[in-house]
């Protein structure tokens, strides 16, 4: 019997039709083979369009139908559900990508047409050949697993606790918070950071169903969505966080205090080997820095912190733990990592006192702080004059092209806060002003109001001209270059992906975009799910964002995550490999092939035998079969050589 | 002389579902233009491109194919793209053999987010089988 298939070109409004003859390849198409019917219509996936398909499928008795429409990326799910609507299968339907894929890459004309035409009738050829397919359901453990601490992680983790489910939170410091941890004010509103994170930190804490892991790193997983097996390791923090009492007389004890630079003061301040970093670090505990630790680097101290804890909290045989964990979902929040300005000699970072970086100025400006807050120079004495620079490292195609997003709005509030502390005169040297966000405009109007000097022009060069602290610039709106002397200069640096972006990439099988950040399955559709089901993003680990729009994604992370619980099954992908054991030779090709062990052997009947739960439906070992007896559901040969057929026509 | 100009060959792309089929949505949607030779079949992995799809494809009349799939070590399927790199030195003997020069027969690895990368190996694919002409097989006639 043969099939009656429909064929539903789209204009996309005149996205497709502008380039493409979309009335020609409908007309053509009209006359393949086992076309009943063939239209164009303006929008196609429009309820209207949709309710068209369905009510040809129902005058016609459709039982194939193909969509020549955008990228199966874009609205293969929509169709699928078009064609179920009406009792059809889902995969009874292929799309043609004549838009993505040729009318947005094409001039118009005859070769753009001809070539939309072409991927009609692959996908008309290739749609005879389609099965009915019933996705299989698996159950959901009701356990996530948040990666990354900072507020993305702890807002997701606080979500998803607070609905009553398990979460996981793994961070890889020893303390939670993240950046924003060190942030002094946040703008717009200058809240103060801390009054903002640490009642979430403590929340985070507290909860009963947020299982913290810090000082630990995920270092395996497996399995799919729904059931993923993660294996955690965890450092030794030498201290016991179950004794430690947070007291701190262990830190003052150690006597390499007030001799290590403090990586939370990003240098500005003194810490001990043994230490918390600051005062309302959760959890309250502390920590053996091991490089800085004179008994753990060299064997040698009188161990002055184990006398001082009244607790016996400190124990230096502390070993890595590794713990296996299993959850449904997986939710990234792993931020991300300043650029490093002394890589360019330009900027003076490094070479002058008085040269710091935006990070570093939240720390001065903290009240908990190495200066307690007092904006000073090296010297102790109070700038003022002092210069801002935007975009070092950002927007520079020497370095990264992409936008940090918040420097901007930072630079503005820093601005705003050396004007309130200091009263100097500041200079901001940008690029272009992007105060993007809800009452963002209305901030950077007030600190402009209160003198603040805004340059448009990069910042070119930081100097010393005769022991003179020297901006020199090019200010873009007068036409002239500046050379203007200040105190100190704040480097507002580059968001950047963390060093071990990659590595973590691989370990969840993400994909990272072209600046680096970890890809969304569809920047506006799903920029929160990634490649791999069940596997989420939240915060900068996507792409640099301030706090509000972290929250909000971080909360939209824990509704995927959420709603997979809710539903307690999620649906696998129907694409599975297997063997047609009466052409099987037995030759085991397909055995060692498979990445995730999922093809066996069965010795009494002498042919490969594929575990379906295992497989993922790459399709390798068919490839590699010499008798053709693996067929991979949905992408099997038949319907591939006929697309092939159907590309090749003339 | 006139006719020869006109030649336009016909690539089939096989491109894996997670990078390269990506990337050239990717080029799509940044509007990046490149020629229409190409006509893309889309694979869930370049590891199940069977090396009989590319013998068919010229078969049926290609002048050229292009295999695109993940970076080695960025596979979606762990390594499939590795298993296609093993195939790929052995296939391309193969056409050889069959009269099908080796510039007809590419594989390549574009990302998710290299959508410009693809658009220009099309666009030199194409420019290199322009000049080269028809593929053509026994005298004119189809093979198989």
């Amino acid at each position: 019997m043969s099939e009656r298939i429909g064929v539903f070109v789209c204009h996309c409004g005149t996205n497709i039709s502008s380039v493409v003859d979309v009335e020609q390849v409908a007309k053509d198409a009209g006359g393949w083979d086992n076309v009943t019917v063939a239209m164009d219509y303006k929008y196609m996936c429009s309820d209207p369009g949709q309710e068209l398909i369905q009510s040809k499928i129902k005058e016609h008795n459709l039982t194939r139908v193909v969509v020549a429409a955008c990228s199966p990326r874009m609205h293969g799910p929509t169709f699928k559900k078009t064609l179920e609507r009406v009792g059809v299968n889902g995969y009874l339907m292929e799309m043609a990508n004549i838009r993505e894929q040729c009318a947005w890459t094409s001039d118009p004309g005859e070769l753009a047409t001809e070539k939309a035409t072409a991927l009609t009738r692959a996908a008309v050829k290739r749609v005879n050949f389609h099965q009915p397919i019933k996705e299989s359901e698996v159950s959901v453990n009701k356990a996530t697993l948040v990666v990354g601490a900072g507020i993305a992680g702890i807002q997701t983790a606080l979500q998803i606790a607070s609905a009553g489910y398990p979460v996981y939170l793994v961070e890889k410091e020893a303390y939670i918070g993240g950046h924003m941890a060190q942030f002094d004010k946040t703008f717009p509103t200058m809240d103060c950071s801390a009054c903002v994170l640490t009642p979430k930190m403590v929340d985070v804490n507290q909860d009963p169903n947020i299982d913290l892991f810090t000082n630990s790193q995920v270092v395996g997983v497996e399995g799919y969505v729904g059931n993923f097996k993660v294996k955690v390791r965890t450092e030794p923090r030498y201290v016991n966080l179950k004794t430690c009492t947070g007291c701190g007389d262990c830190v003052s004890a150690c006597v390499m205090k007030d001799r290590i630079p403090s990586e939370f003061d990003e240098g500005l301040g003194k810490r001990s080997a043994i230490y918390i970093p600051f005062p309302q670090a959760v959890p309250l505990k502390a920590v053996v820095d091991k490089e800085s630790c004179l008994f753990l680097a060299k064997g040698k101290c009188k161990q002055t912190c184990i006398e001082a804890c009244q607790v016996n909290a400190i124990n230096f045989q502390e070993e890595e733990k590794f713990t296996e964990l299993e959850v449904g979902s997986i939710v990234l929040a792993t931020g991300y990592k300043l650029f490093d300005p002394s890589i360019g000699p330009q900027w003076g970072y490094g070479l002058y006192d008085n040269v710091i970086t935006g990070i570093q100025f939240e720390r001065l400006a903290n009240a908990s702080g190495p200066t307690g807050g007092k904006l000073v120079l090296k010297d102790g004495s109070q700038p003022q004059r002092v210069a801002i620079m935007h975009c070092i490292g950002s927007r520079d195609e020497n370095y990264y092209a992409h936008c940090s997003r918040v420097c901007c709005m930072s630079s503005v509030k820093f601005a705003h806060q050396i004007k309130e502390k200091t009263g100097a005169e500041v200079y901001e040297f940008y690029i272009d002003m992007r105060c993007f966000g809800k009452q963002y405009e209305e901030f950077y109007n007030r600190v402009q109001e209160e003198g603040v000097q805004f340059i448009r022009g990069k910042g070119s060069e930081v100097v010393e001209v005769d022991g003179q602290l020297t901006v020199r610039a090019e200010d873009t709106l007068l036409g002239v270059f500046r050379e203007i002397p200040v105190d100190m200069v704040i480097l507002n640096n580059a968001l950047i992906p963390q060093e071990d972006s990659d590595q973590v990439a691989s370990l969840f099988g993400l994909c990272s975009g072209e600046d680096g950040f970890f890809l969304e399955a569809h920047i506006k559709l799903a920029p929160v799910n990634t490649a791999v089901d069940g596997v989420f993003l939240a915060g900068c680990c996507q792409s640099p964002k301030d706090i509000p729009d972290t929250v909000a994604q971080a909360s939209a992370a824990a509704a995927q995550a959420l709603s997979a619980i809710a539903l307690g099954k999620v649906k696998l992908s129907p694409v599975r490999a297997a063997v047609e054991a009466s052409r099987c030779s037995g030759c085991m090709s397909c055995v060692n092939i498979c990445p995730y062990g999922a093809v066996g052997f069965d010795k009494e009947q002498k042919v490969s035998v594929i575990n379906q739960a295992l497989c993922k439906g790459c399709g390798t070992c068919g490839a590699a079969c010499p008798t053709g007896a693996i067929t991979t559901s949905h992408f099997t040969r038949e319907q591939i050589m006929a697309q092939i057929e159907g590309v090749c026509a003339q | 002389m006139s006719k020869k100009k006109d030649f336009e060959p016909l690539i089939v792309g096989f491109l894996c579902n997670w990078c390269s089929y990506t990337g050239a949505d990717l080029a799509g949607t940044a509007r990046i233009k490149y020629p229409t030779s190409i006509k893309i079949v889309r694979v869930m992995c370049t590891g199940m491109v069977d090396p009989s799809y590319v013998v068919k494809a010229f078969k049926e009349g290609a002048d050229g194919v292009l295999i695109s799939g993940c970076h080695p070590g960025e596979c979606h399927y762990v390594e499939g793209n590795v298993k296609t790199m093993r195939r790929e030195p052995l296939l391309a003997n193969l056409l050889e053999q069959l009269g099908i020069e080796r510039e007809r027969f590419k594989l390549m690895w574009a990302s998710a987010s290299e959508g410009e990368k693809f658009a220009k190996a099309v666009q030199e694919m194409t420019d290199i089988l322009k000049p080269m002409g028809p593929l053509n097989l026994g005298g004119g006639k189809k093979i198989g």
